[in-house]
């Protein structure tokens, strides 16, 4: 084992992740550990665009930008920090010009904006051209954009190392004085375990969508971040708020980007109707994501689906001239083709909802410090991106502010973690911290051959999340997926791996990683059971209405101490925080 | 080694899909064991919609679970699953098994001209050493303009091509050239040095035009068009080359 001293360790390389190091690496010793390639992260698959409020091409401002992430939120936004990431958003697009990222134009040669569901003038008005672009690869160029300049700045990447483990000083939920101290990795090439001593440490490790079968989400992310951090005693917040992306390619769930109707698709059912004027009246297919993807799969339930099984629905860009297709959406047009085999130009394309962001996840302050509990940090350690709520994004995530999310937060993270850095000592190591981490490979890799395989409770558990916790759930699909979570974990401590060796052992790693998705999975359902309301993306059919009296609150979900009694049976407790109401009263969200 | 398993059956799809038995010939490399490299057959059920990412998949996650290649997002844009398919690289997540002459075995190999790590892992580091090697980020000199920088949208387009890359190393295991000489920077470098030479904002083309100039730089390109043809991105890599070259020779952009 080796031992590596920094003072900044950034886990993960997506835009997040790279955003700190541009920051932390200009100041203090800082070590970037991925377990892919930077330019491999998911980042790179956003599409559409990053929301700001230039006013390029007509008016805005920051505070409409702010009212729509909070009315898109479902007032489960933390006011404060939407209003912080809103006024931050310029910025944050300037600085990735300066860059040198190439963002399409305006005939003036300003960066151009385009429509996005759920911005708007005027606090709902009218859709608004807000969203900053590079055709339909806009997440390529801020990750390509980000790591060329990691390149620039000589950023150190440890690449394909795993982090397993994170270090601290004590028990977050125990110990008033704990503090980050380092994480523990564990090398792909070799198999040996490296330990990274660090004065700051930082969250940056992506999502977990791999815990549902019909998903946007990359193979990878199986939120290794967020389930190490509950393992330890960091609590997880609003986990049960995930957001299912409408327009998925139906049966594949590969994301079609919402840019495709910023310029002008409309979604259609078997009956050629554009069914979102009965739903949204004002913003029709440019509603929130929440809102159109059930609104797509109520036309399904009710029978106005299309193709032989009626299990999707068409996004019709037919309408739009050839020419503006291909400079605008290039990519989302050759999934199509490639595929599924369909011709964008004249025909619709099947969609259907898929598993797309989680809005919760490691709690931040906005200077991306990580709470330990509804008020208390944890000093040394943060959090940004998809991994972290801080939260911008309440119960439902508007189109392109994960993009933002990334580059206003993975800075913030990146220059508090300099800071810390500069302020402590390490601190010091006992022998034998890597002593869990072994013993968790130890025991995947000792077991006695298995009929049973990881890929098959990992698919079952994936079948089980999207049968019971996706676009509609109840009390009782949620119990049926408990039920179900219980049984796939025990079937997860007998399984069996294969592969033996210490070289480039991906299936000990996919093991590792299905226990991860595991924990999460049970998260997740536990807190849609106990969210007794609907809200955002979160649609309980037994109680179909905002419920601000009882539910106008984060979840906090807490790993349960030794003999302390969880929820329905686990080892989970929930409890809530505050929500930060600043400037907007919740009202009912029409749109 | 030829082993059998059927796909658990997959209730999705967007209309009745065919199944069918395919083969797959992979060849595979364990550096903890004597056996060398050396081709094992796989066959297996797959559908219409499959991909080869898909049937790897099957196979790693029922057959065979040390068989080791990299992939992450599954549908073109992260760059890591590049492979030798039939002779040709390609993006195992983006060709689709029906594609292929399913009568005959699907070969499938490692990019050729980085070590072979173990199976379709091949080390990535003498790639983006070159990558890195030919300035790969803007570099604008002057005082920096406290709103954006202003470029026209033929200015933004001259470049657009380039911007396309995902570094999956396709079209540089692709090239003849690089396979004999390790030492070329290869297709995917100037494809990454043009992105720069070719943006109006950036001011440091003459030093990218230098190092290409350079012994292992564009003039080895002896025009085989394989990169292009590799590139799963469309990029016209050849093109692009050809004008870096053009730009040498006039010593500017």
């Amino acid at each position: 084992m080796q031992t590596h001293n920094y003072d900044v360790v950034i886990i993960g390389a997506g835009g997040a992740g790279m955003r700190a190091a541009l920051e932390s690496s200009k100041d203090a010793r800082t070590a970037v550990v991925t377990k892919l390639y930077p330019t491999r992260s998911h980042t790179g698959a956003a599409q559409g665009g990053m929301c700001a409020a230039l006013a390029n091409v007509e008016d805005d401002n920051w505070e409409w930008h702010t009212y729509d992430t909070v009315k898109g939120g479902d007032y489960l936004v933390d006011q404060d920090a939407a209003e912080i990431m809103a006024k931050e958003a310029i910025d944050a697009v300037l600085d990735l010009e300066k860059m040198g990222l190439p963002f399409n134009r305006t005939p003036e040669g300003r960066i151009d904006q385009r429509r996005f569901g759920g911005h708007t003038r005027e606090h709902g008005e009218a859709p608004v051209r807000r969203s900053c672009y590079a055709a339909d690869r806009t997440g390529h160029m801020i990750l390509q954009t980000l790591y060329q300049n990691c390149v620039k700045q000589q950023v150190e990447f440890f690449n394909e190392y795993y982090v397993l483990d994170i270090l601290m000083t004590g028990d977050p939920r125990t110990d008033e004085g704990v503090r980050a101290s380092g994480v523990v990795t564990y090398e792909l090439a070799t198999g040996e375990l490296h330990i990274f001593r660090a004065k700051s440490v930082v969250f940056a490790s992506g999502g977990f969508g791999k815990i549902f079968k019909t998903t946007s989400n990359a193979h990878t992310l199986t939120g290794d971040g967020p389930a190490m951090a509950f393992r330890r005693g960091i609590p997880l917040e609003d986990m049960e708020f995930f957001q299912f992306h409408p327009t998925g390619l139906a049966g594949l769930g590969i994301l079609l980007s919402e840019a495709a109707r910023g310029e002008g698709a409309i979604l259609r059912n078997s009956n050629m109707e554009r069914f979102m004027e009965r739903y949204a009246p004002t913003l029709k297919d440019l509603a929130p994501r929440d809102v159109v993807a059930r609104a797509m799969a109520n036309e399904v339930r009710e029978g106005r689906g299309c193709g032989p099984k009626k299990d999707y629905v068409l996004l019709d860009l037919t309408h739009l001239e050839p020419a503006h297709i291909d400079a605008k959406l290039p990519d989302i047009t050759e999934f199509a083709r490639t595929y599924l085999g369909v011709e964008p130009y004249t025909d619709p394309v099947p969609v259907f909802p898929t598993a797309h962001y989680g809005m919760g996840g490691i709690p931040t302050n906005v200077q991306g410090e990580v709470l330990r509990n509804e008020t208390d940090v944890i000093p040394g350690l943060y959090a940004a991106g998809e991994t972290a709520c801080v939260s911008v994004h309440g119960g439902n995530r508007l189109g392109t502010n994960s993009l933002l999310d990334i580059n206003v937060f993975g800075r913030r993270a990146g220059i508090a973690a300099a800071k810390h850095a500069e302020e402590v000592e390490l601190a010091e190591l006992p022998e034998g911290l890597e002593a869990p981490t072994v013993e968790l490979l130890q025991r995947l890799r000792d077991r006695p051959a298995t009929e049973d395989r990881i890929a098959d409770i990992r698919r079952d558990l994936q079948e089980l999340m999207d049968a019971n916790v996706q676009v509609f759930r109840t009390d009782e699909t949620c119990r049926a997926a408990l039920a179900g979570i219980a049984d796939l974990k025990k079937r997860y401590e007998t399984v069996a791996i294969q592969d033996k060796g210490q070289r480039y052992n991906l299936d000990l790693m996919e093991a590792v990683e299905l226990g991860f998705l595991l924990d999460l999975a049970e998260i997740v359902t536990i807190g849609a059971l106990n969210r007794k309301e609907s809200r955002g993306g979160h649609f309980r059919e037994d109680y179909d209405t905002r419920d601000d009296v009882n539910y106008l609150s984060h979840t906090m979900a807490y790993r349960t101490l030794e003999g302390e009694q969880g929820d329905e049976g686990t080892t989970v407790r929930l409890g809530t925080k505050p929500v930060v109401i600043t400037r907007y009263e919740p009202k009912e969200r029409t749109f | 080694m030829t082993a059998v398993a059927e796909k658990p059956k997959a209730d999705e799809g967007v209309e009745a899909i065919p199944s069918f038995e395919v083969t797959l010939r992979i060849a595979r490399f364990n550096p903890e064991d004597d056996k060398g490299t050396h081709w094992e057959d796989f066959t297996i059920t797959m559908h219409g919609t499959d991909r080869v990412l898909d049937a790897m998949h099957e196979i790693k996650w029922h057959l065979d679970g040390s068989l080791t290649f990299r992939r992450s997002c599954a549908h073109g844009v992260c760059g890591s699953d590049a492979m030798r398919i039939n002779g040709r690289n390609r993006l195992a997540c983006k060709t689709l098994l029906k594609d292929l002459d399913l009568k005959k075995p699907i070969t499938v190999e490692p990019i050729k001209g980085l070590p072979v790590e173990k199976d379709l892992i091949v080390d990535m580091e003498p790639f983006f050493d070159s990558y890195r090697e030919v300035m790969p980020f803007l570099v604008a000199k002057g005082q920096e303009p406290s709103r954006e920088r202003l470029q026209s949208a033929e200015e933004r387009e001259r470049f657009d091509d380039t911007t396309k890359c995902i570094l999956c190393a396709a079209c540089t295991s692709s090239c003849p050239v690089f396979w004999t000489d390790g030492q070329y920077f290869g297709p995917a470098a100037i494809v990454n040095a043009h992105r720069f030479i070719f943006d109006s904002r950036d001011d440091a083309g003459e030093q990218r035009l230098e190092i290409l100039n350079s012994k292992e730089g564009v003039w080895r390109c002896r025009t085989t068009f394989n990169c292009t043809e590799a590139c799963p991105r469309g990029i016209q890599v050849t093109k692009a080359i050809a004008e870096v070259k053009q730009a040498v020779i006039r010593g500017r952009v």
